[in-house]
């Protein structure tokens, strides 16, 4: 018996498939719930060449769904770690680690060793840098994106006429408009389901199986098994939003692109405070510690905000924080259009951000 | 609808009065659910993606498709 014998034996996939498989490189965009069983099915199948690029450490969050850690990976590289973990178990996948986050300079020199790309990534600002380095280097990616109970796929820019993200999402929302999975919360097996998915497509655009999600974007919503396929058609214009070239690709700040401008450091904040024109406002509950004494910062939980952020004057600079900075961004974001002003921004990081002050006190 | 846009409109299915194109059918939904205001989602008229304003016929199905950023 022979490791490949189960798919070999499928008459679309054969020796053939399998020798294309073998001699195949994927790239997994992401070590985390998506990434994670998109990577395992990949090498389990016989993908000869992994790449996996993460920046990120395994935190007891990611157990849920990032099924290739443990509670022994805690605070190790995502990368090392996914990568170890399929070394043990199948030495025949050659498996290279990228532990660190793609950036635009960095996606030049990795992404033209590979054939096909997954993208497991978490932000807007990486989907979008990685959809367009894939076209710039004509690289088909297999997009996958989750929302609680919900996932999107499709296969983007499998070559001419084939569209890609900013064909059905042409510009960058801004990151305070929809949470990712550590602000709403997902199913563990959502990811599962969409990795694997991932891994489906491109295990059959490696070997040439069956129909492909070419212009097309599959959505999905586990809590009433609803399937919904759209199509999709490349669209000039939505294309005018992506840099047409290495050049002006390197030069492209997709962070900024994302941030929303209210998003605020804890040092600028605190550089540029001043008793008499700004304020900071911790929107926290009350019982929620460690608490900041300091007579520049008043407490009004989020549920008062909009009521008593009236009392203000325009000048008056808002800074707004809470313990991680998540129930910040959005407040920052409803407050200015509320008040119908720029000068609010939500403290990156909260209360527990190295920088804070409120958790040196203690 | 899907997502945010589900969650903010609390359903996942709405038959709407007949309108004529897809731009009067964004106005109405934001008459209807405010809360929709500043939420990014892309449009699918009979399973087809749309980007510009487009022109809308009875019984016409319409997804209203917001962004995940979530892997």
């Amino acid at each position: 018996m022979e490791r490949f014998e189960r798919q070999i034996i499928l008459p679309e996939l054969g020796r053939e498939g399998q020798q294309k498989l073998k001699m195949a490189k994927v790239l997994v965009a992401g070590a985390g719930g998506l990434g994670c069983p998109a990577i395992l099915y990949l090498a389990a199948a016989g993908v000869g060449t992994i790449g996996i690029a993460d920046g990120d450490q395994v935190e007891a969050s990611n157990l849920n769904r990032q099924v290739l850690f443990g509670f022994n990976n805690i605070g190790s590289s995502k990368a090392a770690a996914a990568a170890k973990f399929i070394s043990e178990r199948y030495p025949d996948t050659q498996v290279n680690v990228y532990d660190r986050f793609l950036t635009v300079e960095n996606i030049p020199k990795i992404l033209p060793f590979y054939d096909i790309v997954i993208d497991g990534t978490d932000s807007f600002a990486t989907r979008y840098m990685l959809n367009d380095a894939s076209v710039l280097f004509g690289k088909p990616l297999v997009y996958g994106a989750i929302y609680r109970y919900e996932g999107q796929i499709a296969l983007f820019n499998t070559g001419k006429g084939s569209a890609n993200y900013r064909d059905l999402f042409p510009k960058i929302p801004d990151s305070g408009e929809i949470a990712n999975c550590s602000e709403a919360g997902v199913l563990g097996v959502l990811p599962g389901i969409f990795g694997t998915l991932q891994a489906t497509e491109a295990i059959k655009w490696i070997t040439g199986i069956g129909e492909l999600l070419i212009n097309k974007v599959l959505f999905c919503n586990l809590k009433n098994h609803s399937f919904y396929e759209i199509d999709l058609v490349p669209s000039n214009e939505a294309q005018k939003n992506r840099p047409a070239t290495l050049e002006v690709f390197l030069k492209t700040d997709y962070s900024v692109n994302c941030q929303t401008v209210s998003d605020i450091g804890w040092n600028e904040a605190l550089e540029s405070s001043n008793p008499k024109s700004s304020v900071f406002i911790d929107i926290r509950e009350p019982d929620e510690i460690p608490r900041w004494s300091n007579s520049q910062c008043l407490e009004i939980p989020y549920g008062e905000l909009e009521e008593k952020a009236e009392l203000f004057s325009e000048e008056t600079s808002i800074f707004l924080f809470c313990q991680h900075g998540i129930r910040s961004r959005p407040a920052a974001v409803e407050l200015r259009k509320t008040l119908k002003r720029n000068n609010i921004y939500s403290v990156t990081g909260g209360v527990e951000h190295p920088d804070s002050p409120v958790k040196q006190l203690i | 609808m899907f997502g945010i846009v589900a969650e903010k409109t609390g359903t996942g299915n709405l038959t709407i009065p007949f309108v004529d194109d897809t731009d009067k059918l964004y106005l109405l939904l934001l008459e209807k659910h405010p809360q929709l205001d500043g939420i990014k989602f892309a449009i699918a008229v009979n399973r087809q993606i749309v980007h510009q304003n487009t022109s809308l016929a009875q019984n016409d199905e319409i997804a209203l498709l917001p962004p995940f950023s979530g892997g």
